[in-house]
């Protein structure tokens, strides 16, 4: 009886904490397609005044689908510095014996532990002005280039296969290039779906650093652009709520599919690794 | 393969270089990455801090004299610094128990043999997962004036509202956090609930213990290590806010009740073009967080 009642409790538990959670992202998906998005609880499942006018009036300011290029160029550019160097990072790490190899895993834990924030005014100088890279991609992405928390997931991964077979293929007299190309990196494929994901978000959501280094609206990523609307132009405009969802929506639903597409890739375990290193 | 080489030679090579020398040159471009990106710029950080730097124009070289600790005497006797300090407070002693709290009833709910986990789980990880910048939007909206919370509030709604009043501006935030933050907390506890042995709930059952007994006498310690590990996280996270009170109170109104460090720190940094204070500024935040991290540390392994 009292086993029953605990399992009761546990479901009306998750379902009104669910319902908290989700219920901003309900109002954000209705609102987006609304006339006039609603501030009253007795019309939260509104029947009619269904629009993409919403849309089309963010995109008149801020040009959505050049920022979500943006947004991508800028997430791309990280993941491929991150999946290629990171690979050769974490072999290396795991599976070469190497001058080196310590103080390279001293200084991934270090860097973990270095916040942007006190980075953010002497990359800000160095970037701008010692590389002259304001108002590029590349200055957007070379901060991000490598996600430390990839090559310690890789590392991992890397760990876990078995010692004969790299030994066997070192007296076959293949080279470590192709080792890894050819032989670990295939069997590691599903920490490479994991490092994808985590380093999505990162760039993807990414609002401080974009915003620093981008003046020229036209380089902005989807998040900057938004805030700027949410700032700036928002006031000036007429109705701005619908508008503000709408971009909201188009911002947070590529990295919502994403996850929902692979949602078994992003578990406790991995990310348990990643955090405590 | 080559002729096996003289025996002398590689045992020296391999005691100088290690078995796969070849090691170095693939974790290279990540060494360059860190030298470039992380040491560099945390030296240069220091020497800002300790030296009167100022923005000049391109190619232009004045001097910048070395000041002592004089960046850090101005920026701790600066009320706007001091109060982003006591507001990064007020966000930690919310937001910190909170998480713990419910990331850890969650999660043990979660743990249980439930149906509908994975619906269970996106509903929870979700907020984690999305640009703040997009449901700063949205909670904007919600806590504005005429906002759907406070028409479901009624009477009992605030004036001034949530997030254009001076208490309740900060603590709004630091709800905010909590609730983006929560899912991947609770993916840290759902991993250190699979380390709890069975066993021990086991032998507490058959002692005659209730579920509220086994989660305080079982769970709870079980899953210590990783309290820490929240407790960090959610400290650094809470010191490091910029985009909720620079988007969501309009940079941190009402007259700076919700400005943080972050946010002066690009203020004083880049728009009032005063880099040096901002360097002090972004010295003393690590130092604070570096202090209450080994204090959250300490306290949890004696408790």
């Amino acid at each position: 009886m009292g086993h029953r009642r605990s399992t009761w409790v546990r479901y009306l538990l998750l379902t009104t904490a669910a319902l908290v959670f989700a219920f901003p992202f309900y109002f954000m998906v209705v609102g987006a397609f609304q006339q006039a998005p609603t501030n009253s609880p007795e019309s939260l499942v509104p029947t009619s005044g269904w629009t993409l006018g919403n849309f089309a009036a963010i995109d008149a300011r801020i040009d959505l689908v050049r920022s979500l290029v943006n947004s991508l160029i800028f997430t791309v550019g990280v993941l491929l510095g991150t999946v290629v160097f990171g690979l050769l990072a974490g072999y290396a790490m795991a599976r070469l014996d190497f001058r080196g190899r310590g103080a390279t895993w001293v200084l991934m834990l270090l860097v973990q532990m270095v916040p942007f924030q006190l980075l953010m005014i002497p990359l800000y100088v160095q970037i701008t002005r010692g590389f002259g890279l304001g108002d590029t991609y590349l200055g957007m992405i070379a901060p991000f280039a490598i996600n430390t928390t990839a090559v310690f997931i890789f590392t991992q991964f890397f760990r876990a296969l078995p010692q004969e077979m790299f030994e066997a293929a070192r007296v076959d007299g293949a080279g470590e290039l192709r080792i890894l190309t050819s032989i670990a990196a295939p069997l590691v494929r599903p920490a490479l779906v994991t490092v994808v994901l985590v380093t999505f978000i990162g760039p993807w959501n990414e609002f401080l650093w974009p915003f620093l280094i981008t003046k020229d609206a036209s380089l902005q990523p989807m998040a900057v652009s938004l805030a700027n609307y949410i700032s700036n132009v928002a006031q000036s405009t007429a109705n701005p709520n619908g508008a503000i969802l709408a971009g909201a929506t188009a911002l947070a639903f590529p990295v919502v599919i994403l996850f929902v597409l692979f949602q078994r890739y992003f578990t406790a375990s991995d990310l348990g690794t990643a955090v405590k290193g | 393969m080559t002729a096996a080489p003289a025996a002398g030679r590689p045992r020296l090579r391999t005691r100088l270089l290690g078995a796969q020398p070849i090691g170095a040159l693939f974790a290279l471009p990540y060494l360059v990455f860190v030298a470039v990106i992380f040491a560099y710029p945390l030296g240069f950080a220091v020497y800002i801090a300790f030296h009167d730097y100022f923005f000049t124009a391109p190619g232009v070289d004045v001097p910048k004299p070395f000041v002592g600790l004089d960046n850090f005497a101005s920026v701790l006797t600066d009320p706007q610094v001091l109060q982003s300090f006591r507001n990064t407070a007020v966000f930690l002693v919310i937001n910190v128990p909170l998480t713990v709290v419910l990331a850890l009833v969650l999660a043990t709910a979660l743990d249980s043999g439930i149906r509908w986990v994975a619906a269970y789980r996106v509903a929870f990880y979700v907020p984690y997962l999305t640009a703040s910048v997009s449901l700063v939007g949205v909670w904007m909206l919600l806590f504005s004036s005429g906002g759907l919370v406070n028409s479901v509030l009624g009477p009992l709604a605030p004036n001034p509202s949530w997030l254009i009043n001076s208490a309740l501006a900060m603590p709004t935030i630091a709800l905010y956090v909590t609730w983006k933050q929560l899912g991947f907390y609770i993916l840290l506890y759902l991993a250190a609930l699979q380390n709890v042995p069975r066993e021990r709930h086991e032998s507490a059952m058959t002692d005659g213990a209730n579920a509220w007994q086994r989660f305080a006498h079982v769970t709870v310690p079980g899953v210590r290590p990783v309290t820490t590990l929240v407790l960090i996280l959610a400290i650094i996270t809470g010191a490091n806010l910029f985009t909720e009170p620079y988007l969501l109170t309009n940079g941190g109104g009402p007259d700076g009740a919700s400005s943080t460090p972050v946010l002066l720190i690009y203020q004083q940094g880049i728009q009032q073009q005063n880099p040096d204070t901002a360097a002090a500024i972004g010295m003393l935040l690590v130092i604070v967080v570096g202090m209450l991290s080994l204090a959250a540390n300490r306290i949890n392994r004696e408790a």
